[in-house]
């Protein structure tokens, strides 16, 4: 089982913030996105497939090709404007 | 080298967080920076500004920002001060303070660490315009520009 966090407009569009995933085989990144696509259809391409969606795991920037395992803490969310 | 992280939705004194600064050891420069809130943006009147940040990784990502700006620059303390929530116009949104031996450090860091803050430590506005609707604030190309100073 994972935990997949989405923050600011993408927590808004999705309708959720927080989401437990279960893991049935080692995934990356890119694969988890097609994943929850395919589970999800169009809303959830608009926000994990956009150009500048930023993903951290374990609270660490990561990219496509970043191995998530169990147990993993996953977060989607768009460039920050903090400041 | 000393760091204080704090991200809060209440207000902070300024003169109290350089008062702290100014007393770490050998201390002979303390440089602030305060971000505040605009009243308009993008020509129109904000009423008020929703700030969220994401818990855990915003402070690591603070932290992360001030011990790379203390391998360039020798300086002595660092304080961030972000504030959350809901905020009016006018109010503190952001405090950086640097002290060091002397100030071209202290500037130099100050503005480094702000600087990246701006474009990796997760915080996201949302706007309350006057008229009653609301919109995400997005990113500015000039944030990231910003960065390429720093890039030698």
């Amino acid at each position: 089982m994972i935990t997949i966090l989405f923050f600011a407009k993408y927590r808004e569009q999705l309708g959720l913030g927080r989401m437990d995933f279960t893991l049935d085989t080692a995934l990356c990144v890119g694969d988890l996105k097609k994943r929850l696509v395919s589970d999800g259809g169009e809303k959830w391409a608009e926000v994990l497939l956009a150009d500048n969606t930023l993903c951290a795991v374990n609270q660490t920037i990561a990219n496509d090709s970043v191995e998530i395992n169990d147990g993993d803490e996953v977060a989607f969310y768009p460039p920050v404007t903090g400041g | 080298m000393h760091s204080r992280v704090i991200v809060q939705t209440d207000d902070f004194d300024v003169a109290e967080e350089c008062r702290a600064l100014a007393n770490s050891g050998r201390c002979g420069a303390v440089t602030q920076f305060v971000g505040v809130m605009r009243d308009r943006n993008e020509g129109d009147d904000i009423a008020v500004m929703e700030l969220e940040h994401y818990p855990g990784m915003t402070e690591r990502s603070i932290e992360t920002i001030i011990e790379r700006a203390s391998e360039r620059w020798p300086i002595l303390a660092a304080t961030v001060i972000h504030r959350v929530g809901s905020l009016l116009p006018g109010a503190q949104i952001v405090f950086v303070g640097v002290a060091a031996m002397h100030r071209q450090a202290a500037f130099s860091a100050c503005e480094f660490i702000m600087d990246y803050l701006k474009s990796e430590a997760p915080f996201w506005k949302k706007e309350c315009k006057a008229d009653g609707t609301e919109r995400w604030v997005d990113a500015r190309d000039s944030d990231g520009q910003a960065l390429s100073k720093w890039r030698v």
